[in-house]
């Protein structure tokens, strides 16, 4: 077990460095300065601001002294466009936010999309199955940034049931649209992928065993068939989270949530590189760290891993 | 011995009747294809979108770039009409809807027909030499897109197209970098299990080179799991795009697409000038259904014990 997580850490951390690198070298290759936008600044000014910035040093040592303060200080710099604040002072005004509706959402989908499902699959044929069926070739189609619309035109514009945006920590009504409108698609995908896979578990030997010998219903679903069923979920998450972390901009562009992603839009329009590459870095470190975790998870509950 | 001689003369009979007509794997997967209603159903959205697209422009009064003075920021009258031309009514800056539509499906069809060309291309040709030849080449070639798929793209493809300026040329390299990741996989995995068989075998054995082997023996089994993974590519393709254009960081004025189009009738909704939100949302809805249930259909059809 130490082994496979030694080997799983191993893919971890070049991708992570792999992703620092590239973003800085894509920053900067860039055609023009970050500052070529203030028109006429002198040379000497120019440089004077390039060496506050440590910009005049060579590329190698711009890397690794970049690397070095955000691995050891955890310290992304300071932001190009804002004079006074830091990309760190953006990060923590925005990160909890985020964190909060992001991981709602997420429990939101899987606590509901793995209800469907499972539901789907044991009351096979029934209206509750056409129900979820539908439901979740339905969101399909139904991305985030149109469901963001559509709710707020119904429970914004013409029911006034709710706010259509804003955000506050002490009132749960303004974090209603936001988790519906980004876990919607993931829940229907959800449910879509445990029911097929619990009719499958359904339909093998052991269950049929289990039967057999007189088992009660709700002993050979929950303590037989949900743990097979639920590993092709399990490897869905991964992937589920990264669009949903990248479908958090969204919600914080149309909500004006205030979360991080819609720094990430404002300093995409105004080229402020260090938020973007903020941003952008912590969220991967995120993503990789999580993927880190559903591989670990995997591992332990799949017994057919050989690690 | 006494033979029977009815017996004989129907074994005659068989022994001598033209050989029945084989059917060929497609011509098998036509006829499941053509006895799925949802992919049929699926078929005819796509024709719909697609001749919307190519002719739609011979059916509108308006060009798309032209303003309507008379209906120009007045949400009473710029509404759907047939009277004035404007069938699907005015944007809020007095532009024909129908144009403007016919022309944003027309790219968001294009962006996602080109993805997925590019990722048949690339991801064919990566994973079924990375497959082929295993070992260390393949360990190499895979970990490399394990590294690639943990990035975040979005963000990635945010930077580039800030970067290197939000043109359509970039939209599409951008969305090209990350289609054929998936696709190389999918395609390494049926690789493995093809380069095995003995017609893979023989030719080794009379000594045909690699690439003449990957090419003429292994390239032409893997068309069916390419054609459907290339069909639902596409819908991806088309959100991700729409995604970007729904941020503002996508295709830029003139020009524009589904997402941009949904943007806009999601931003101006609150003033009652829903057609600018519905029509475009519909087509949206339409043609990725349609490419949804033809790639479904059409993965059916073709791997019949998937089921």
């Amino acid at each position: 077990m130490i082994v496979y997580i030694l080997k799983r850490l191993a893919t971890a951390i070049p991708t992570l460095l792999a992703l620092v690198i590239a973003s800085y070298l894509l920053m900067h290759i860039a055609p023009g300065s970050p500052f070529s936008s203030e028109r006429g600044i002198p040379p000497e000014v120019l440089a004077n601001l390039n060496a506050k910035y440590g910009l005049d040093q060579p590329l190698w040592k711009q890397i690794t002294t970049y690397l070095w303060n955000v691995v050891a200080h955890f310290d992304f710099g300071p932001s190009f466009v804002y004079k006074d604040r830091s990309v760190n002072d953006i990060i923590a005004q925005g990160f909890p936010v985020t964190l909060t509706y992001g991981s709602l959402s997420f429990i939101t989908a899987v606590l509901v999309g793995v209800t469907l499902g499972v539901t789907a699959a044991i009351k096979r044929n029934s209206w509750l199955d056409y129900l979820a069926v539908g439901v979740s070739i339905g969101a399909q189609v139904l991305p985030n940034f149109v469901m963001a619309p559509i709710l707020v035109l119904v429970f914004t514009l013409t029911l006034h049931w709710l706010p259509g945006g804003g955000w506050s920590f002490s009132d749960p009504r303004f974090w209603i649209l936001p988790v519906i409108a980004l876990s919607t698609s993931y829940m229907a995908s959800i449910a879509r992928i445990t029911r097929s896979s619990m009719l499958e578990v359904l339909g093998s030997n052991h269950i049929r065993t289990a039967r057999a010998k007189g088992l009660p219903n709700r002993k050979i679903i929950f303590r037989h068939a949900l743990k097979p069923a639920l590993l092709p979920v399990i490897s869905y998450l991964g992937p589920a989270f990264v669009s949903m972390i990248t479908g958090s901009v969204i919600i914080d562009v149309y909500f004006t949530t205030g979360g991080i992603g819609k720094s990430f839009v404002d300093s995409a329009l105004n080229r402020d590189y260090a938020v973007m590459m903020g941003v952008t870095i912590l969220l991967g470190t995120l993503t990789i760290l999580f993927n880190l975790v559903v591989d670990i998870v995997y591992g332990w509950i799949d017994p057919k891993i050989r690690y | 011995m006494v033979i029977d001689q009815s017996k004989m003369a129907s074994l005659a009979k068989a022994t001598s009747r033209e050989d029945v007509a084989g059917r060929s794997l497609w011509a098998d997967a036509r006829r499941r294809f053509f006895r799925n209603r949802a992919a049929l159903l699926g078929l005819g959205l796509l024709t719909f979108v697609v001749a919307f697209a190519l002719f739609g422009n011979f059916i509108a009064a308006w060009n798309n770039s032209d303003i309507d003075y008379n209906v120009m920021g007045d949400a009473a009258t710029s509404g759907p009409s047939f009277a004035n031309g404007h069938y699907f009514g005015a944007d809020t800056l007095g532009r024909d809807l129908f144009a403007r539509t016919v022309q944003g499906t027309q790219i968001s069809l294009l962006v996602g027909v080109i993805g997925s060309l590019i990722a048949v291309i690339v991801g064919t040709v990566y994973g079924a030499v990375s497959g082929y030849f295993g070992g260390r080449v393949d360990g190499f070639m895979m970990r490399l897109v394990d590294i690639l798929l943990a990035i975040p793209y979005m963000f990635v493809l945010i930077l580039l197209l800030v970067i290197y300026g939000r043109s359509i040329g970039m939209l599409f390299v951008g969305v090209g970098l990350i289609s054929w990741l998936e696709m190389s996989r999918i395609v390494r995995g049926q690789t493995l299990t093809l380069k095995n068989r003995e017609y893979v075998e023989a030719a080794r054995a009379i000594g045909v080179p690699a690439l003449t082997i990957i090419r003429r023996h292994i390239l032409p089994n893997l068309v069916g799991v390419v054609v459907v993974f290339a069909t639902l590519l596409v819908p991806l393709m088309i959100l991700t795009e729409s995604f970007i254009s729904f941020l503002g960081l996508g295709v830029q004025e003139p020009q524009t697409s589904l997402g941009a189009l949904i943007s806009e009738g999601a931003g101006t909704m609150s003033y009652g000038t829903l057609w600018q939100l519905a029509f475009p949302l519909f087509f949206f809805i339409i043609t990725l259904f349609g490419f949804y249930f033809v790639g479904d259909g059409l993965r059916d059809a073709l791997d019949p014990k998937e089921r």
